[in-house]
């Protein structure tokens, strides 16, 4: 009995991560601008990523195995939104016509930044 | 005083390329408005009658031809590929040629004539040893390669196109702050860890390359040049093959004149065992983690 509810919810999270990986990939090619990709693309990094671990966590039981799982968790959601945080701003930076594809808040202060967006 | 010639030679104070070796900087030359513009125009030309569907037939067929050759060759291979796969013997065969007399000798005799329990540091550190130190030799030939054709001027102003590159990022930093401490203790690991667990030299270096890395993303070559600078470079590298070379000599020496070495092998299992598989581990690691650094600061700025 254990074991089957075991299994079910592994399948359960490994769908649900493996479905917000295709969400993530339709994302990537519906979307045109790179902010827009970017927020898809970075979304499976932690989301997609942390459910199908979860999934992989509740398969291999309470073991050692199961910690690495998690530190690898703990490590990408350091990880891939900081580096998604660095594109952002390379491209807000960047970008001549930003405030043609989104709205660009008027800040004195920050206006070198340009980290709003 | 005079500095030991050796020293001055490893620090690099005589620049052995300038007066003897040309290496001229290609003079700025401005190019007229008016030959840009013709440039410009008759690249425009040659587009437009190349790609000029309606009247260059050959193009056109061409074109179609490129489409369906393309599709054609793709099949191609997809087909030779899937026809050698079936022609590959199945997994865990014991009829397989890989399982063999070497592979015997390798997970028999082992643990017993290394000391390592894990048998690839084994094998790549001791049964071949040799093939190990030309791949470490590589990675440092290609930095200095790469050194001889990138670096920048000595006291040359910080390139002008890495303006924009996000500089003292408040979140990156406090990301590099959690982070890298965490990624050193792991390589730390990896590699003292090569010969009771997977991993080893290579792989650990390369977790402390990137480590260092992203330590110099976050705070700037001005934190990493106080722990980290050519001259550190230059000389864990030398030390690092010099020992690798040493030691291995001289147990390449003991195995084929049948003297018994000096190294103790150990218990197996033990942190310190398998005899010189731990130092060379660290050597290598070290070359590796170096290399990388070194290889991110010179593509980025000409020099560290």
């Amino acid at each position: 009995m254990l074991e089957w509810i075991r299994f079910v919810a592994g399948t359960v999270f490994l769908a649900i991560g493996i479905l917000i990986f295709f969400v993530q990939l339709a994302g990537v090619f519906r979307y045109k601008y790179v902010l827009n990709r970017m927020h898809a693309a970075a979304m499976g990094d932690t989301l997609g990523i942390s459910f199908s671990m979860a999934g992989l966590m509740i398969f291999s039981g309470f073991n050692f195995t199961t910690l690495k799982m998690a530190l690898v968790i703990l490590f990408l959601w350091c990880a891939s939104p900081v580096s998604a945080h660095l594109v952002a701003r390379l491209e807000t930076t960047t970008c001549g016509n930003l405030s043609d594809f989104c709205e660009v808040q008027e800040d004195k202060e920050t206006d070198k930044e340009g980290e709003k967006a | 005083m005079k500095k030991d010639r050796f020293l001055a030679w490893l620090d690099g104070e005589e620049d052995l390329y300038e007066g003897n070796v040309e290496v001229k900087p290609q003079e700025e030359y401005e190019v007229p408005q008016e030959v840009l513009m013709e440039r410009m125009r008759e690249n425009k030309r040659l587009r437009e009658r190349v790609n000029d569907v309606e009247h260059n037939r050959e193009y056109k067929f061409f074109k179609h031809l490129y489409r369906i050759l393309a599709v054609d060759f793709g099949i191609l291979l997809i087909l030779l590929l899937l026809l050698a796969v079936s022609f590959l013997p199945p997994v865990g065969h014991a009829a397989n040629p890989d399982n063999n007399e070497v592979s015997a000798r390798y997970i028999e005799k082992g643990l017993q004539e290394t000391g390592a329990v894990n048998i690839v540091t084994g094998m790549i550190l001791d049964y071949r040893a040799f093939d190990t130190l030309g791949e470490s030799h590589v990675l440092f030939v290609a930095a200095v390669t790469v050194f001889v054709l990138l670096r920048a001027g000595k006291g040359k102003q910080e390139e002008n196109d890495r303006i924009y590159e996000p500089k003292n990022d408040t979140i990156l930093q406090k990301a590099a702050f959690v982070l890298v401490p965490m990624i050193m203790i792991f390589g730390i690991y990896v590699i003292l860890n090569g010969h009771l667990s997977p991993g080893g030299g290579f792989s650990g270096g390369a977790i402390i390359g990137s480590g260092l890395i992203l330590y110099l993303n976050a705070f700037g070559f001005a934190k990493t040049e106080r722990f980290f600078t050519e001259k550190t470079y230059k000389r864990v590298c030398l030390f690092s093959l010099a020992f690798y070379c040493l030691a291995k000599s001289y147990s390449f020496y003991t195995g084929a004149n049948d003297i018994h070495s000096a190294i103790p092998l150990g218990t197996p299992g033990a942190i310190l065992s398998s005899g010189l598989i731990l130092p060379l581990n660290i050597c290598v690691g070290l070359v590796v983690a170096c290399t990388m650094y070194a290889f991110y600061a010179l593509f980025r700025k000409g020099g560290f």
